[in-house]
């Protein structure tokens, strides 16, 4: 007779069989046998986070920086509602999160027991899919499938919910090979005919643009590769989404920078002019589209997804290409080279108008800001951080607000999964505890959490996570005191009534630094800017970096409410600044 | 008239709303019907009726008989994400309008009255298959099958013959012919 092994065992078992090297967690009554279990393997280490919040960030960041999934082990009752923060984010964001959580014994579940929550109930609407154990044999196959729902397809987070009891009860394991290429098949379900389609659209085009999301960066590393060749075979301009950043290199000609609200001028004019928008692997999402009924009115429209239901959602598209973005691209570039080997050649003369144009729209320089050499502007701040770190594969990570939008206008990537940030749920409070699951997947990287000052506040409590697990991240405040975007959106709605968006007893960065462990180091003004970053740099451990910007900064270009892309303000230097309508306040 | 400042961009033009019948095959388990629904209302779209039961104690499968309203996108959407969830096994679309599927709902009508009252509201059901479940002196209870709107009518033109009680399910349907369903 084979062996029997308990729940908690099992739980280990699988982990073990999928891989998994690190969890990010935290204990309680009700996951107590698993973290008993804990002891007897050693080849997967326990993060100890110091909020649910945070261990579901962490595994966040390391998922998004390696590429593996994240896992993510939490009590029953706040434990698991502590997670849902995370786990929502994870969803909006597609990242692959495994959250086991511990349940009250199956015999007291329904009675409001000490702890109990309906944690399935409650994680419904924020998972791909979730599970309650209620019988000890199906154990194994739950976990081995929540691995496959989450990492297949769109990924996403998926929660397994295990009674206590069941933790103890004992059961047979039968032990696990993982199928090779999930992704396969079922996922790309196009055919040579959409491919050849695709390509009698882009020979047509003569102001063509490639608007590609996280779905490449979610594709693994072969497909910004790809991304890279397709781009060149085609000599066709590119932007990205916020999330899609580093799927190609931000200092490229061709690039034409992060596009949607605060994207760059040229990104958003292109948008909107252009006859041919080949969207890969993103999702039409509000902020990139503004105003639906005047997106990009004049354009074919090619849609790239593994997620047939992403497609026709928010915009009507002209071809749905379902799959894989890599195998979708590499047939792509297969196709082209075969039909037409000189496509860029021959194409060069048809698009040149058109990149003529372009160049007018880039010359407006509308990531420009005005500079002073008294207090640090927060984007020259940016520029500095990425001038002394470019040479360093640094992952940057981000809270949310205005610093989170400097950082993707200033920092230039040019590979995937340096860029982890909450784009979707917008969750400010993530970018520490995510640094700080990017530095546990990579230990020898330098890894910096670009932040706004009341973001980095709701989650400060990981920087003790930080400091034990001895993880030099680095959280590089940029300190204005307020809760920027909204002072900023107070300013231009709101008549300047700043209701509540001012910090006033902020504590003192460099003194909680030191509470903490860590390094505290403070820059006031540009001059000394450059010596302080490197000091940073140059810490191996642990730094709180604050910064202290100019308080009344505004993060420009930007959408205004209810206009379309090519209606953008372009800040300070603008004369066509306050245009927003009195209907258009609405919108926002 | 208070200024509403939250909201992130004016609705676009509405299309034409349709209805449809939806039909998914489910595995029969815990919360199945919790994520189904779940998915209508987090998203916004509309249940007007919804038929569920085990179709295969076997297999363990359930069918769930959703009739909702939507614009061709919003339908579209609905049979997208409905695919998405990890137990939903097939989903078909159905207009209601369809010529080659069956739609049927069930109703239990109460009727309490003197004879003649009783009779008269007997007839008016004969054409949507009445069949008698229950008759005393004073009462009887009809059963009938038909579409949606008929019995909306006939609950209303029932209640001069004495209709006291109304009891009815969603929606079931079945393509007519040889052919089942496959995606």
């Amino acid at each position: 007779m084979s062996k029997l092994y308990s729940g908690a065992e099992i739980v280990f078992k699988c982990l073990e069989d999928q891989g998994v090297e690190f969890i990010f967690g935290y204990p309680g009554g009700a996951v107590l046998p698993i973290y008993d279990e804990l002891k007897n393997h050693e080849s997967i280490k326990h993060i100890l986070a110091r909020h649910e919040q945070g261990a579901g960030h962490a595994a966040e960041g390391y998922a998004r920086s390696s590429n593996k999934p994240g896992v993510l082990l939490v009590t029953s009752g706040p434990g698991a509602t502590n997670a849902v923060t995370a786990l929502t984010d994870a969803y909006m964001d597609s990242v692959p999160l495994v959250c086991i959580s511990g349940q009250v014994p199956t015999h007291l579940i329904g009675t409001d027991a000490f702890q109990e929550c309906d944690t399935t109930g409650i994680t419904r609407p924020c998972t791909k899919h979730n599970w309650l154990v209620k019988d000890i044999k199906d154990l194994p196959k739950v976990i081995h499938k929540a691995f496959e729902v989450a990492t297949t397809g769109r990924p996403g987070p998926v929660l397994v919910d295990i009674p206590k009891d069941v933790q103890f009860q004992k059961t047979k394991y039968l032990n696990f090979k993982k199928k090779k290429k999930l992704n396969s098949k079922s996922y790309n379900q196009f055919s040579q005919k959409n491919i050849d389609e695709l390509i009698k659209l882009m020979s047509k085009a003569s102001k063509p643009i490639f608007y590609t999301g996280g779905g490449v960066i979610n594709s693994g590393p072969k497909a910004s590769e790809l991304l890279r060749e397709l781009v060149n075979v085609t000599g066709f301009p590119i932007t990205s989404t916020l999330q899609g950043l580093g799927s190609y290199p931000g200092n490229d000609n061709y690039f034409l920078g992060m596009l949607g609200m605060h994207g760059s001028y040229e990104a958003n004019n292109a948008m909107h002019d252009c006859d041919l928008m080949i969207n890969i692997g993103a999702r039409f999402d509000d902020r990139i589209t503004g105003k639906i009924d005047e997106f990009s009115p004049k354009s074919k429209k090619v849609h790239i997804d593994i997620d047939p239901s992403s497609i026709n959602k928010n915009v009507k598209v002209d071809l749905p290409i379902v799959g894989d973005v890599a195998a979708v691209i590499s047939s792509t570039i297969k196709t082209i080279k075969k039909v037409k080997p000189n496509f860029a050649k021959s194409n060069k003369q048809k698009i040149s108008k058109w990149w003529e144009k372009i160049q007018k729209w880039r010359s407006i320089k509308s990531f420009d800001f005005v500079n002073s050499t008294e207090t640090i502007k927060p984007q020259y701040a940016v520029q500095r951080l990425y001038e002394l770190t470019k040479n360093k594969d640094t992952y940057i990570t981000t809270e949310v607000g205005q610093h989170q939008m400097w950082a993707a206008q200033h920092y230039k990537f040019d590979k995937p999964n340096r860029w982890m940030t909450s784009g979707g749920l917008g969750t400010m409070g993530y970018g520490l505890p995510a640094a700080v699951g990017v530095q546990v997947a990579h230990p020898n990287k330098l890894v910096i959490d670009i932040a706004g000052e009341a973001s980095v506040l709701m989650t400060m409590q990981e920087m003790s996570t930080a400091v034990q697990y001895s993880l030099p991240i680095k959280i590089f405040i940029l300190n204005n005191e307020y809760m920027g975007m909204v002072r900023q959106w107070q300013e231009l709605l709101h008549e300047k009534n700043y209701s509540e968006s001012y910090t006033a007893a902020l504590p003192d960065f460099v003194k909680l630094a030191e509470a903490y462990g860590c390094v505290g180091i403070r820059a006031k003004t540009p001059d000394e800017l450059d010596d302080k970053i490197i000091e940073m740099i140059n810490t191996d451990r642990p730094v709180i970096f604050d910064c202290m910007v100019d308080k009344e900064e505004n993060c420009f270009p930007m959408i205004p409410s209810g206009k379309p892309h090519n209606q953008m303000l372009l800040g300070p230097k603008d004369q066509k600044e306050n245009k927003i309508t009195r209907k258009g306040k609405t919108l926002v | 008239m208070v200024k509403a400042k939250s909201a992130y961009s004016t609705p676009g033009k509405q299309g034409k709303f349709d209805t449809h019948i939806i039909v998914v095959w489910v595995d029969n388990e815990t919360g199945v019907l919790a994520r189904v629904v779940g998915l209508f209302s987090s998203r916004g779209y509309s249940i007007e009726s919804l038929a569920v039961a085990e179709i295969d104690p076997k297999l363990n499968i359930s069918r769930i008989t959703i009739v909702t309203t939507g614009t061709p996108q919003v339908i579209e959407q609905i049979k997208l994400q409905l695919k998405k969830l990890v137990p939903v096994h097939k989903v078909a679309d159905f207009k209601r309008e369809d010529k080659n599927v069956i739609f049927k709902e069930m109703a239990l009508l109460k009727i309490v009255g003197n004879n003649l009252k009783r009779e008269k509201a007997l007839k008016a059901c004969k054409k949507f298959n009445a069949v008698i479940l229950d008759k005393s002196n004073k009462s009887v209870v009809i059963q009938i099958t038909a579409l949606r709107r008929d019995i909306d009518l006939m609950s209303k033109n029932l209640k001069k013959f004495g209709l006291v009680s109304v009891s009815r399910t969603g929606a079931v349907a079945m393509t007519r012919g040889a052919d089942t369903f496959n995606n």
